[in-house]
């Protein structure tokens, strides 16, 4: 063992508070595994909010269905990258695919996000595109023109009866997306909810916790990247569309906050064995995170513009800037929400005698650094996915394929 | 080094038995034309020389019935680590291991002796087991250590003190085992005699045992990156030895033994006392088993 891994291990066991069990000392999921869930919670809730234009016909947030369902394609991309770099031994991930343990919640993640990739969102976005691709590949100069026959899969049918199919099937794909994209981030809330062992996790709410807070973090999301994209481009935002998705934030965070509460309140008054370290843990190991930036600068202000902005009748640019500053808020807060899931889980003893400390590390592959380039891969990720896939319809009457 | 005792008194004990039969018969005619005097140092010279062949015969005795059985049943044989014992079946067994508080001395040589057969790393924060002090003082406080890897002793004044007492800790093999149920690769699985190991070739990773274990059992073995626990010293056990633990035990407070067999030790420990496990209401059926133990232990 290296000198520096023992003063490690030292450094960690000076900091525990109390009585933990030794094996315990050491954090087990660190910063990649706060990411995993942030990252699935983005894409369900862009998908859901895609949805919603399709489902119920929301026609005000057609702007921002396609960029939603790119947003949300970025983000699957990179979301299996943090589990993968965090197993200790990557290079068997695929035991996981091959012999997966059916009793396991973990080992259906390879399937879970296969179906959503491939069954649900690759699919809608082919038929969403195609027409677009098809114009695409006639009229752009090679090599582009290649790249794009490839993306629409040499389809050249651009009929009314072909579109009508193209609509026929994105309705058909929302639907299942739906109960999809739920199933992708209730099962994320599932991992955790189902550890008995652990208080902080064992929920049955934790699923549908997760799920809400997916949805608030999606749609915050669309909300900040329409409003910066619309800003490069230096085009205007459409208010009717940005005021639409921020009454469904509004009604996302009250529900998202509701559920919290329950939790919390359900909990408190139970007062189970675990309570007391449970108050130990908010109080002297989440207090920033869990009350100051979850709740209080994630949820509270966030809901305070939000009636703001809706209440008076401010003009459009300070809107804007009320509606950015509370999405920004709202992610800044779910993030937090993912950190006190997975790291205050793992920082009181599970014999509830005592405390544990995370530190985490400047560099390393579990170091902050890489924890950062992983949340803003899906960016440029997204950014190149835009150039390829105009977030707008490049043919006029494609229109009708969105009503 | 039994059977090695067994076979050094079978060839001296041959020898000894055939000199006894020759002079043994005409000992009492002898004896009865001698005056008392020479009767009497002749009956003692009789005994001496009559002790000092039966201790050989009866080392030959013994041989020939260690011998015997040897030959026609090999299930007999007192296995080592050097010889397995033949054809294990493991569905003949279910292990599990029975602790009494009140016998641990809190000598810690468990856990030293733990660490040196399974290559847990030294550092204090690996252990497949390890022993907890608990000392319960009079203002209802409880303080506990691991005394496996203390640091620095912590000074309570013997009058606060109520009652204290050690706990050995290990995996509990649990019969309905959490670590088992999450393992997304079936790496960490329960053996058909009860033992719960992991396949350090299959492991992954991702730590969702240690996450799922309730008794904080587990840990992530540096050197391998594998998850690492107590095995019950499986490769001891399946050649008859016990666990390394249970062994070096200098007051018996750990017993390890076969549920199955009813002539074993811990079926004895299970019916001479009462039982409780740690964490029943998480329903995991453990089978490690304590005595007297305190409310207070989680």
């Amino acid at each position: 063992m290296n000198a520096m891994l023992t003063d490690h291990y030292a450094e960690l066991l000076g900091q525990v508070m109390g009585y933990a069990y030794p094996n315990e000392v050491e954090i087990q999921w660190s910063i990649l595994i706060v990411i995993y869930p942030y990252l699935t919670g983005l894409v369900a809730g862009a998908f859901i909010l895609a949805s919603l234009m399709k489902i119920f016909k929301v026609k005000e947030l057609q702007p921002t269905y396609r960029l939603a369902l790119l947003t949300a394609l970025a983000f699957l991309i990179v979301a299996p990258m943090p589990l993968l770099m965090h197993l200790a031994q990557p290079l068997r991930f695929y035991e996981i695919l091959v012999t997966p343990n059916p009793t396991s919640a973990m080992a259906m993640f390879g399937f879970v996000y296969a179906w959503y990739l491939m069954a649900v969102l690759l699919i809608e976005i082919w038929f969403e595109w195609r027409h677009d691709l098809i114009t695409l590949a006639q009229t752009t100069p090679s090599p582009l023109k290649w790249v794009y026959k490839v993306l629409s899969l040499f389809s050249t049918d651009t009929s009314p009866a072909a579109l009508a199919f193209d609509a026929k099937a994105i309705k058909f794909i929302t639907i299942v997306g739906v109960p999809s994209a739920f199933l992708l981030h209730g099962y994320v809330g599932f991992i955790f909810g189902s550890v008995k062992a652990n208080p902080w996790w064992a929920s049955v709410l934790m699923p549908i916790a997760f799920l809400m807070s997916a949805i608030v973090s999606g749609i915050a999301l669309v909300v900040v990247v329409y409003m910066v994209l619309q800003g490069i481009r230096k085009e205007p935002i459409d208010m009717p569309c940005v005021d639409k998705i921020t009454s469904y934030l509004f009604y996302a965070v009250i529900v998202d906050f509701t559920l919290e509460a329950l939790d919390f309140i359900h909990r408190l008054y139970q007062s189970e064995e675990s309570v007391n370290i449970l108050g130990h843990l908010i109080t002297q190991k989440l207090f920033l995170s869990l009350i100051v930036m979850q709740i209080l600068l994630g949820m509270v202000v966030p809901l305070l513009i939000l009636v703001l902005a809706k209440a008076r009748n401010f003009n459009e640019e300070l809107r804007k800037l009320l509606y950015f500053t509370a999405a920004i808020l709202i992610l800044i807060g779910i993030f937090a929400m993912r950190w006190n899931v997975v790291i205050g889980g793992q920082l009181f003893s599970k014999s509830f005698r005592g405390l544990l400390t995370y530190k985490l590390e400047m560099f390393g592959i579990e170091g902050f650094l890489i924890a950062l380039v992983v949340l803003v891969l899906p960016f440029p990720i997204l950014a190149l996915l835009i150039k390829l896939l105009p977030s707008r319809a490049v043919v006029e009457h494609a229109a009708p394929v969105h009503a | 080094m039994n059977e090695r005792n067994c076979g050094q008194g079978s060839a001296e004990g041959g020898e000894s038995r055939s000199l006894s039969a020759q002079d043994g018969q005409p000992l009492p005619q002898a004896a009865q034309s001698m005056s008392a005097g020479e009767a009497y140092i002749s009956k003692r010279r009789d005994f001496i020389k009559g002790a000092i062949m039966f201790i050989p015969a009866a080392g030959a005795l013994a041989a020939a019935a260690a011998e015997s059985p040897k030959a026609d049943a090999p299930k007999t044989e007192t296995p080592t680590a050097e010889t397995p014992r033949q054809e294990y079946n493991p569905a003949e067994h279910l292990y599990g291991m029975g602790i009494q508080i009140d016998r641990c001395i809190g000598c810690n040589r468990c856990a030293v002796a733990c660490k040196a057969e399974n290559d847990v790393p030294d550092e204090p924060v690996f252990f497949r087991t390890w022993v907890e002090r608990y000392t319960i003082l009079r203002s209802g406080e409880v303080s506990v250590e691991n005394i496996s890897g203390l640091r620095k002793d912590p000074v309570h004044d013997e009058r606060d003190v109520i009652r204290t007492f050690f706990v050995p800790k290990l995996c509990n093999h649990c019969a309905n085992p959490p670590c088992v149920q999450v393992c997304p690769v079936r790496a960490t699985f329960t053996t058909q005699d009860g033992a719960v190991i992991v396949d350090s070739s299959r492991c992954v990773g991702c730590r969702y045992c240690i996450q799922a274990c309730p008794y904080g059992a587990r840990y992530l073995h540096p050197k391998t990156n594998t998850a690492d626990k107590c095995t019950f010293c499986y490769h001891r056990v399946v050649k008859g030895l016990q666990p390394a633990c249970v062994e070096v035990c200098p007051t018996q407070a750990r017993i390890f033994g076969d549920l199955k067999s009813k002539a074993s030790r811990l079926v004895r420990f299970e019916r001479m006392n009462m039982i409780s496990v740690l964490k029943p209401a998480l329903n995991t059926e453990p089978k490690v088993h304590y005595a007297q133990l305190d409310g207070e232990v989680r």
